[in-house]
């Protein structure tokens, strides 16, 4: 099991190295000059300021010197100073990261449980007019774009019935809660600030519901096809020739196998949540990572966008860490090989 | 003193692409307590799906006729409800594949328990303490330390050897065990069979042995009974169907059986292939293989004839009856 970790962690440190050397060529491809998208048209003209701006960020070194200072600062947590905010790029991500990550996981969370029940109930009504009406709302789901989808939900439930608020972390006027893990849901709990942790629950409800759209129906789809083939197995029938109860035979027989699979999916549906997220944090004035990715993109603010692949790649490791080690505790024959 | 099982007119129709198909046609049989009753035939002769008939395991949009009716309860008419408290309780199943067969996640004791705990209402030590007794009736060597492993950690003999423990847990009457050594090599089968038959005697059980191989039944088998295309060839006690076989079919799988002495030579496969399902022929299913074939055999379906005591054979034409 040591082992085992020890060699995901070092290919994760790989990964993540070769994550910032593509997006560090990639921004250099980028056609613009950041000087240009970051002096104002005065002082553009005139080149002391240009020159001044170039070797402040360090853009007149040669690439390859470029990346490995550059490297070398984010082991030491330095991800260099946002040309926008003026501010040290960790510091801003330390803001933005947690509400991300927050909306994202109650996302994921909520995926999974309606995915997965969906998902099982279509199996075992195979055919059958529930898996008939679930394949088209998982259809639904997946071919729905999430700008449409995000567009009605705002419409519907916060303009036109005002079930739930429009956009933000917290009602208007309300104070964030003090700062321990970032996510306020936790963090108001902590300080048993029960109305800031309501309020922080209710804006998460309408963007992690849009995100979770397309998650849930392409967990359903997944979750079925996974039992359906499970439920093929010998083992199967050789549980219901125990006389088991059927709701045994589909939990603990079934399910928990199909489980790996699903997970592997889960995986990769938690980092297209984050990809819809950009979308979805726009819309819903959510500040997190996305809208940061975004206003920083349209600057070319250099910095701030390698800060944030760094995050989406460490995030992205860290998940499939997570759901490898999940393997292990559903099969113990991953543990014992 | 009443038979266990008695199997009438058992006709099994599945679902195929060109509707409803016969894998089991009119068989009928009776399996008395305590016997070992085997249940022979090449590959799709229906025998697994008579024994998933009775266990009420059919695949998907299968129908059934006629009656199973096991110790005063018609198995085929049950509920669902009733025929899960019928299964793994009273009627236990073992299946060819063990290394399929037990499932790859959960460890021997929550597999050889849970069904222990859910018919007999035991408590999670009491279950333990069984599973334990168990592994040991089956011979397998530290049974405490086994409970905890997972299938894969043992032998395919060894698996089998704790798939039949699971099958015995709740201690039933009837087991069905459809190809229990076919899966296994020659010499762990032996073991298996040995292995079924002191089971037998210790504990009172029915067993009803599944093979494509007469070889298999004629160590332990107390009764044969030969199936064709979904019907019934050939009944009988064990020495009569194996060395006075009445019907061509069975006469063809013995010939084609490796003898000790003659070698390799003496293997005589029976020409052609069974018939798929849905494409059993008219009147005798097995005329188009059999060498004795009259042309009555392609219009009249024969029926059993009782051909000595207590063995019957569906061939009218009887054309082995002159050698006995
Ligand atoms: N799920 C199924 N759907 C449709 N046809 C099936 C199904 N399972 C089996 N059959 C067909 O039913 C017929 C009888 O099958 P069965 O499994 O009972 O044969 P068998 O005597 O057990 O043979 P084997 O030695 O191969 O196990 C075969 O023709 C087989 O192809
Ligand atoms: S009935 Fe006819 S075809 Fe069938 S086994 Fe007997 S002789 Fe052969
Ligand atoms: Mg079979």
């Amino acid at each position: 099991m040591l082992r085992f970790l020890a060699r995901r962690i070092g290919a994760a440190a790989l990964l993540c190295v070769g994550i910032t050397l593509v997006s560090f060529i990639l921004t250099q491809l980028v056609p613009g000059d950041p000087a240009a998208a970051n002096l104002g048209q005065r002082a553009i003209a005139d080149p002391a300021a240009v020159d001044a701006f170039r070797s402040k960020y360090g853009l007149d070194k040669p690439l390859p010197v470029q990346y490995l200072t550059y490297l070398g600062n984010v082991l030491r947590g330095n991800l260099g100073e946002s040309q926008q905010s003026h501010r040290a790029v960790a510091q801003d991500l330390a803001e933005y990261v947690p509400a991300t990550i927050e909306l994202a996981l109650f996302a994921i969370v909520l995926s999974l449980l309606v995915g997965v029940a969906f998902g099982v109930l279509a199996a075992i009504t195979r055919d059958r007019w529930p898996d008939q009406v679930l394949r088209v709302v998982s259809l639904g789901g997946v071919s729905m774009p999430t700008f449409w989808v995000a567009l009605v939900a705002f419409y519907l439930l916060f303009f036109k019935f005002g079930l739930l608020p429009g956009g933000g972390r917290l009602d208007p006027g309300m104070n964030a809660p003090p700062h321990v893990t970032g996510f306020y849901t936790v963090d108001a709990a902590l300080a048993g600030q029960w109305d800031v942790c309501s309020s922080a629950a209710l804006h998460l409800v309408l963007p992690s519901l849009v995100l979770a759209v397309y998650t849930v129906g392409m967990l359903m789809r997944f979750t079925r096809a996974s039992m359906l083939e499970i439920l093929g197995n010998d083992y199967v029938r050789a549980a219901r020739a125990k006389g088991l109860p059927e709701r045994v035979v589909i939990v603990r027989h079934v399910l928990r196998p199909a489980l790996v699979a699903i997970i592997t999916v889960a995986g990769v549906a938690f980092g297209s949540l984050l990809s819809g997220a950009v979308l979805v944090e726009n819309i819903f004035s959510w500040p997190g990572l996305g809208q940061y990715a975004y206003r920083s993109a349209v600057n070319l603010d250099l910095p701030a966008i390698m800060g944030v692949s760094v995050v989406v790649a460490a995030v992205y490791i860290v998940m499939n860490l997570l759901v490898d080690l999940l393997y292990g505790v559903i099969d113990p024959r991953i543990r014992l090989t | 003193m009443g038979a266990l099982l008695e199997v009438e007119n058992l006709t099994v129709w599945l679902a195929t692409r060109r509707g409803p198909q016969k894998a089991v046609d009119d068989v009928s049989f009776h399996v008395d307590a305590g016997e070992i009753f085997g249940l022979a035939g090449e590959s799709g002769s229906g025998k697994t799906m008579t024994a998933m008939a009775l266990l009420g395991l059919l695949p998907h949009a299968a129908r059934t006729s006629g009656r199973a009716v096991f110790d005063g309860r018609d198995l085929l008419s049950m509920s669902a409800k009733q025929l899960r408290s019928v299964r793994g309780r009273h009627i236990a199943m073992v299946s060819q594949d063990p290394s399929t067969s037990l499932h790859p996640m959960l460890t021997v004791e929550t597999q050889l328990t849970e069904h222990m705990r859910h018919h007999l209402g035991l408590g999670r030590s009491e279950a333990r303490g069984r599973a334990t007794e168990l592994l040991a009736t089956v011979r397998i060597p530290d049974p405490e330390r086994a409970l905890s492993a997972h299938p894969a950690q043992f032998s395919g003999g060894m698996r089998q050897r704790i798939a039949i423990a699971v099958a015995l847990a709740c201690q039933p009457r009837l087991l069905l065990a459809d190809e229990p050594t076919t899966a296994l090599d020659v010499t762990v089968q032996a073991g298996i069979l040995r292995l079924l038959d002191r089971l037998r005697r210790e504990q009172d059980l029915a067993v009803v042995v599944i093979t494509h191989d007469l070889g298999v039944m004629s160590a332990v088998t107390d009764r044969i009974c030969v199936m064709y295309g979904g019907r019934l060839a050939e009944t009988g006690p064990r020495q009569d169907v194996l060395n006075q076989p009445r019907h061509p079919y069975t006469r063809g799988l013995l010939d084609a059986l490796p003898h000790p002495e003659g070698g390799a030579a003496a293997l005589r496969p029976v020409p052609g292939s069974p018939p798929p399902l849905g494409r059993v022929p008219e009147g005798c299913p097995f005329h188009p293989r059999c060498g004795f074939a009259l042309p009555s055999c392609r219009t009249e379906r024969p029926a059993p004839v009782l051909v000595g005591e207590a063995h019957t054979s569906a061939c009218p034409p009887d054309p082995l009856g002159g050698a006995a």
